[in-house]
């Protein structure tokens, strides 16, 4: 039984401009229109290229509650198939990833091309010739995909591109490639997958939130080293970005580019990391280099599901109405090993379940979902910054670090989207 | 090899074992913390963990780090811990393994019972210790939990487990 989907009337009545209903984030009904209405709809990231970098490799992703094999077939070309085989519908791949000739699928054993294409059923004599093959593939995702070896699918036969849908989100990954000598990222090193009793949004929402590490990483801030609470105070020169489309950033660029210190943004010096350093002066050039490793990486929430949070990359899954699946992997730069080794280290302390900044987010989620069950106030607040919100050269609603400009972008977006005024 | 006795006995191990579970237990973080040597490793492998150092891990803590992990505990404002998961670590199945020149590693099977707002979560696997003798006090310089569940999504971990 699903629960009755919302009229649009509703959702605009759910949500304004600066404030947001708590049933929003707990109503079953409103998390079936996300899914059909936003998540079987847009653009949605699945995995990476360099997770599958040999013909037959294949690992298991999804989209929201959908098990999605990304796979690459024998002739190299990448591929989204629904995790289920068109036989009776048994789940087919167990394991997280593999390599494969075929996709075996157990039930009464028919085999499938890392294509997707069906290669054969046992005791063919039991079908006569009206049972085409070349009809029973694996379902497959109908557009798919890739920018910068970041593989997107969309379950919209029709709508924008991949590109369009990423419009400004674009630059911020050329932002993050160019970290690597090689203009690659690799994302090689292992999964964690931290699972909240939450909603999705309260994930996304706080990925660009400026105004929470003070008071929810204070622990870690006050018997670390960290950077991070410099970055989201008052004095920041940091921005909030809403970069349309549900995209937002913090731009912490202006922040580094005043400290002027190559490799401030990872909290390290260049002689550390000599080898690093000196590939990407190689590759760029010592002038570029420099401003590079000065300026650091990206802080992009790319609507619905994929957060570059500058060294670790994450993936949004949402299972349920109060139910999400963090997935996290730290991010690594083709051609640089020092550097790898160290984003490694740092990302095993920083996020999963057990991590010094991701635990505590993850129980403010939890927090905020038993809080917005609370039938008095009604609203979330996101006023802040309103003041003092701008439009940048680029055309984009701006605030200060600490600011609501991103909440009330993310909101925004979602609303076109649950009230289907815009393309998916 | 029978002839050697062995440098920490069977009745040792336990006790360090059950000591040092009901110390995280209840929380007392600095005679918890005491029982590491100084070239400790605290390690909570993933399921895609092969290498520590090629794939990340839920805990990878060295000596340091471990201090930073109670140092964060400590301070009272460790949300996920604040306050502290009821806990109840059983530990059963106790096997020394043998010595080396590392020290004696055992092996053991555990259940911690985790209690939290969020309900209880069964937490579950097998602690491999090794443990060393050092001025009379039994110290662990290892400490490797594997989860049962760690090619799952798991919730927040944030006690010692
Ligand atoms: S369900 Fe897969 S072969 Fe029958
Ligand atoms: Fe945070």
């Amino acid at each position: 039984m699903t629960a009755p989907a919302l009229d649009r009337e509703a959702y605009r009545r759910l949500i304004e401009d600066d404030r947001v209903h708590g049933s929003l984030y707990t109503d079953p009904a409103v998390f079936d229109d996300e899914l059909t209405r936003i998540w079987y709809r847009t653009w949605v990231y699945v995995g990476h290229e360099s997770e599958i970098p040999q013909p037959g490799d294949y690992v298991v992703k999804s989209i929201g509650p959908q098990s999605i094999i990304m796979s690459r077939d024998r002739q190299g070309a990448v591929h989204l198939l629904l995790n289920r085989c068109s036989h009776r519908g048994n789940q087919i791949c167990e394991a997280a990833r593999g390599n494969t000739g075929a996709l075996r699928c157990h039930y009464h054993g028919w085999t499938f091309g890392t294509d997707g294409a069906l290669l054969g059923y046992p005791f063919r004599q039991g079908y006569g010739p009206d049972t085409p093959k070349s009809a029973l593939g694996l379902g497959r995702v109908p557009r798919m995909g890739s920018y910068q070896g970041f593989v997107f699918g969309s379950f919209a036969h029709a709508g924008p591109s991949l590109l369009e849908h990423l419009g400004a989100a674009r630059e911020a990954i050329d932002r993050l490639v160019r970290l690597s000598p090689l203009g690659r990222v690799e994302l090689t090193a292992g999964w964690l997958h931290h699972e909240v009793r939450a909603n999705w949004k309260m994930l996304v929402e706080n990925e660009t939130d400026g105004y929470h590490p003070q008071f929810v990483h204070s622990s870690i801030f006050e018997v670390g080293e960290s950077h991070v609470a410099e970055v989201y105070s008052e004095r920041s020169a940091a921005t909030a970005r809403d970069l349309g489309g549900g995209h937002t950033e913090h731009d912490l660029r202006a922040h580094f580019r005043r400290m002027d210190r190559p490799l401030a943004w990872f909290g390290t010096t260049e002689d550390r990391l000599p080898d690093y350093c000196r590939a990407m002066r190689e590759a760029y050039g010592a002038e570029k280099a420099r401003e590079i490793l000065v300026e650091g990486s990206p802080h992009i929430m790319v609507f619905p599901n994929l957060f570059i949070a500058e060294i670790q990359i994450f993936v949004i899954q949402p299972l349920a109405v109060d139910r999400t699946v963090q997935h996290v992997t730290p991010l690594q730069l083709a051609g640089a090993p020092d550097m790898n080794r160290r984003l490694l280290h740092q990302a095993s302390g920083s996020v999963g379940p057990a991590g010094f900044l991701l635990a505590d987010d993850s129980e403010m989620y939890e927090r905020n979902q038993r809080g917005v069950v609370a039938r008095e106030p009604e609203w979330l607040i996101l006023r802040r910054g309103l003041n003092r919100e701008r439009v940048d050269a680029d055309g984009h609603l701006a605030g200060a670090a600490t600011d609501e400009t991103t909440q009330r972008g993310i909101w925004r977006h979602i609303r076109a989207m649950l009230t289907e005024e815009v393309p998916a | 090899m029978t002839t050697t006795a062995p440098t920490i006995s069977r009745t040792e191990v336990e006790e360090f074992l059950y000591r040092e579970a009901r110390l995280a237990d209840e929380g007392r973080y600095d005679e918890w913390e005491a029982l590491w040597t100084d070239d400790a490793l605290y390690w909570v492998p993933s399921g895609d963990t092969v290498d520590p150092h090629k794939q990340i891990s839920v805990i990878y803590d060295h000596r340091s780090r471990i201090a930073l992990r109670v140092a964060q505990l400590k301070t009272g404002k460790r949300h996920a811990q604040d306050p502290r998961s009821n806990v109840a670590h059983l530990l059963s199945n106790i096997e020394v393994l043998g010595e080396d020149g590392a020290g004696t590693h055992t092996t053991a099977t555990f259940i911690a019972i985790e209690s939290r707002s969020r309900g209880l979560t069964t937490w579950a696997g097998r602690v491999e210790h090794t443990l060393v003798r050092r001025d009379e006090r039994i110290l662990m310089s290892r400490k490797v939990v594997r989860l049962v569940n760690a090619d799952q999504p798991l919730p927040t971990l944030a006690f010692l487990i």
